[in-house]
């Protein structure tokens, strides 16, 4: 069978994935009886019609960013790490003892602490299944899944038990005190001339783009990146090279938790200031998601993580100003997930058959 | 803890290790044909959907059962059409279809009900409801045992007796029937039954249909037997529960009953604070009891518990020689 040309491989297969789910959810809109025009036009106005909803974009595509990065590091080591949605509320936990327990002086100083609190904390909540995959055998799906569940237990019970003050009745930590909160975008000279209104993007945007450079330059660029990929492309021959699988394994899960964990630096203490219930929303599964539409790139995942935070804006949009329900969102996420990750080979026998059609009428022409 | 509040916590369990019982042995069957199905819980919550729904506007709990039985299949369907045909990663498309049923629930609830997404609340024969036993009247006096079986055995609806009945019988299809060899035979090794001249594909599409069956019953049991209705995210994870009980299990139908009862247990326990402090003059935190059957399963998979060794083709797409 011929192979796809390197172009089509990169930009084609994902729009055309792209193109099938929104088609099957443009579908859906029809069978629930709302029109896909109208839906589409609200999304596209309500996300990226004006400053505000950019700066809700910008926002949800942060977290989106992080999450995604973290489950493109894992996929790099052959590791599928279902548990970013866990490692990120640890992170958030991470960012919430960091912020409360100094009166911060300046936001800046606060920040590089609750980063390293962040991803301190998620890689430690990555650290138990990745240790049970390397030395023990145990599957990191099943193990990262189970971890989802005990971590929001273990916030359930910390939000209620301990870091709640007396008094407050939420479930929810203290609010950060002014040092520990991060300025959004409205407040940075420059981006102020754009964003007028306070909008919940912040600082924290600039972090997670960096981190896309950091993670491309460690996967591309580094001894430790390429032994994350021989290891995730063969493990025989990765061990035949001398690369150490438990360090790797290790190693890999522990990046990925911490840049989940990092999630939390956008919402917890640039958006919330304060830890709550279920802090991620989620973002830790839109990470797969993103990485998948992305092709485990960092440049992908930033595209793709953008692209997610308009139907994440929009599809919040769609909630207030129509009769679709917010649960779209999680739909047209479902139906990405299938066609990208899963039914990845029909999608590309379906270009290579194009493809074919266009040489051989090529060649008749030719001839 | 007295007698009475005993009984009560096991009937209880027993009522909701039901639905973790059938989707775990809808787990068994697809897993044991080299299928992992993570999307347990997506069927179910598509299943209870439809099943409420249907229920709702026929008024029957038993044509629910069916559109239950039936939605749930679908999402089967799909998940075999991405997995056996088309060879993609069978973890991915499980945690697609998870999201998929999660949103398109809400979605088709809402669009037929108008009621926040949930379906209306279902009463009578709509319902599958309580059967008493024959002879729990009678016995009800007898000491110890009368009580046992008036409250905990007897009062259940028919998919609870279902659901401990098809316990023996997939047993006895898995290790007693030529299907079922074959159905273990593709789990271990698809090349050597590919070889016997039996079809790979149509074994594991078998496998992932009766998963779809089994689902459905279970998503049919929450919205019309546990409670009267769908509502969002009514399953609550009750698909990875029963996954940790298969593993917890590994991969035998009646130590798949005894997990889904201790997971039931604990389940019923988290219900009962009170009782639990009682009995072990500790508060215990609810959050604790909530994680104990994941925490047991980390546990198991650690090999702590005895190894748990699942079927060797798991999640490996067969790809015919060429």
């Amino acid at each position: 069978m011929d192979r796809l040309p390197r172009w089509a491989d990169i930009t084609l297969v994902p729009l055309v994935s792209l193109l099938f789910a929104a088609a099957i959810s443009a579908l859906v809109l029809l069978v629930i009886g709302q029109s896909p025009v109208e839906a589409f036009k609200v999304m596209v106005d309500g996300a990226l019609g004006s400053p505000y909803g950019w700066g809700y974009t910008l926002y949800y595509a942060t977290s989106f960013i992080f999450t995604g990065l973290a489950v493109t590091v894992a996929f790099h080591a052959g590791l599928f790490n279902i548990g970013g949605e866990g490692q990120a509320q640890l992170g958030g936990l991470g960012v919430a003892l960091v912020c409360l327990s100094l009166p911060w002086p300046h936001w800046t100083v606060a920040l590089i602490a609750a980063t390293a609190g962040a991803a301190l904390f998620g890689a430690a909540w990555a650290a138990v299944p990745a240790y049970l995959q390397a030395k023990r055998g145990s599957h990191i799906v099943i193990t990262t899944i189970m971890f989802n569940y005990i971590a929001a237990a273990l916030l359930v019970y910390v939000l209620v038990d301990v870091l709640r003050p007396t008094g407050q009745m939420d479930p929810a930590s203290a609010r950060f005190p002014v040092g520990a909160q991060l300025p959004a975008l409205n407040d940075i000279p420059g981006f102020n001339l754009i964003f007028q209104r306070p909008v919940p993007a912040n600082v924290t945007l600039l972090i997670a783009l960096a981190m896309a450079v950091v993670v491309w330059a460690l996967l591309w660029r580094t001894r430790l990146g390429y032994q994350i990929r021989a290891f995730g492309k063969s493990e025989a021959a990765a061990k035949y090279a001398g690369i150490n699988p438990v360090r790797i394994t290790i190693i890999a899960m522990l990046i990925s938790g911490g840049l989940a964990g990092m999630m939390s630096i956008n919402n917890v203490m640039g958006e919330a200031e304060r830890l709550l219930q279920n802090s991620s929303e989620g973002a830790g599964f839109i990470g797969i998601a993103v990485a998948l539409m992305g092709r485990n790139h960092p440049f992908g995942v930033v595209l793709a993580a953008l692209l997610f935070g308009f139907l994440y804006q929009g599809g919040a949009e769609l909630g207030l100003w129509t009769n679709i329900p917010i649960e779209m969102r999680i739909v047209v996420q479902g139906l990405v997930i299938l066609f990208t990750g899963a039914l990845d080979v029909m999608v590309r026998m379906i270009l290579e058959r194009l493809f074919r059609l266009f040489r051989s009428t090529k060649a008749m022409r030719a001839a | 803890m007295d007698y009475a509040t005993l009984l009560q916590l096991l009937d209880t369990t027993l009522r909701l290790a039901t639905p973790l019982l059938l989707a775990c042995l809808a787990g068994l069957y697809s897993e044991r044909a080299g299928i992992f199905d993570i999307g347990l819980e997506g069927k179910m919550l598509a299943a209870a959907m439809s099943a409420g729904a249907v229920a709702a506007l026929t008024g029957s709990a038993w044509a629910g059962l069916l559109a239950g039985i039936g939605a749930s299949m679908l999402f089967a369907l799909l998940h075999g059409i991405a997995a056996i045909t088309f060879r993609g990663n069978q973890l991915i498309s499980g945690v697609a279809l998870n999201f998929l049923a999660s949103g398109l629930t809400v979605l088709i609830a809402q669009a037929l009900f108008q009621q926040g997404g949930r379906t209306p609340p279902l009463s009578g024969p709509a319902r599958f409801n309580a059967i008493t036993l024959p002879g729990a009247e009678a016995l009800r006096e007898v000491p110890l045992i009368g009580p046992l079986y008036y409250e905990v055995i007897s009062g259940h609806s028919v998919l609870v007796y279902m659901a401990f009945l098809i316990v023996p019988l997939t047993w006895w299809i898995l290790f007693r029937t030529r299907f079922g060899l074959r159905l273990r035979a593709v789990g271990e090794n698809p090349a050597a039954v590919d070889t016997a001249g039996i079809s790979v594909v149509g074994l594991r599409f078998a496998a992932v249909g009766i998963t779809g069956i089994l689902c459905g019953i279970a998503g049919a049991y929450m919205a019309t037997a546990l409670q009267a209705g769908f509502g969002r995210e009514m399953t609550a994870g009750r698909g990875y529960i029963a996954l940790a009980a298969l593993i917890f299990a590994k991969w035998r139908p009646v130590a798949a009953m005894w997990a889904c009862l201790l997971f039931g247990f604990f389940q019923a326990l988290a219900l009962r604070p009170d009782v639990v402090q009682a009995v072990v003059q500790v508060r215990v935190p609810v959050p604790l009891l909530d994680a104990l059957p994941y925490l047991l399963t980390v546990l198991v998979l650690a090999g702590f518990v005895g190894k748990a060794i699942p079927p060797r083709a798991g999640g490996q797409p067969y790809v015919k020689e060429r």
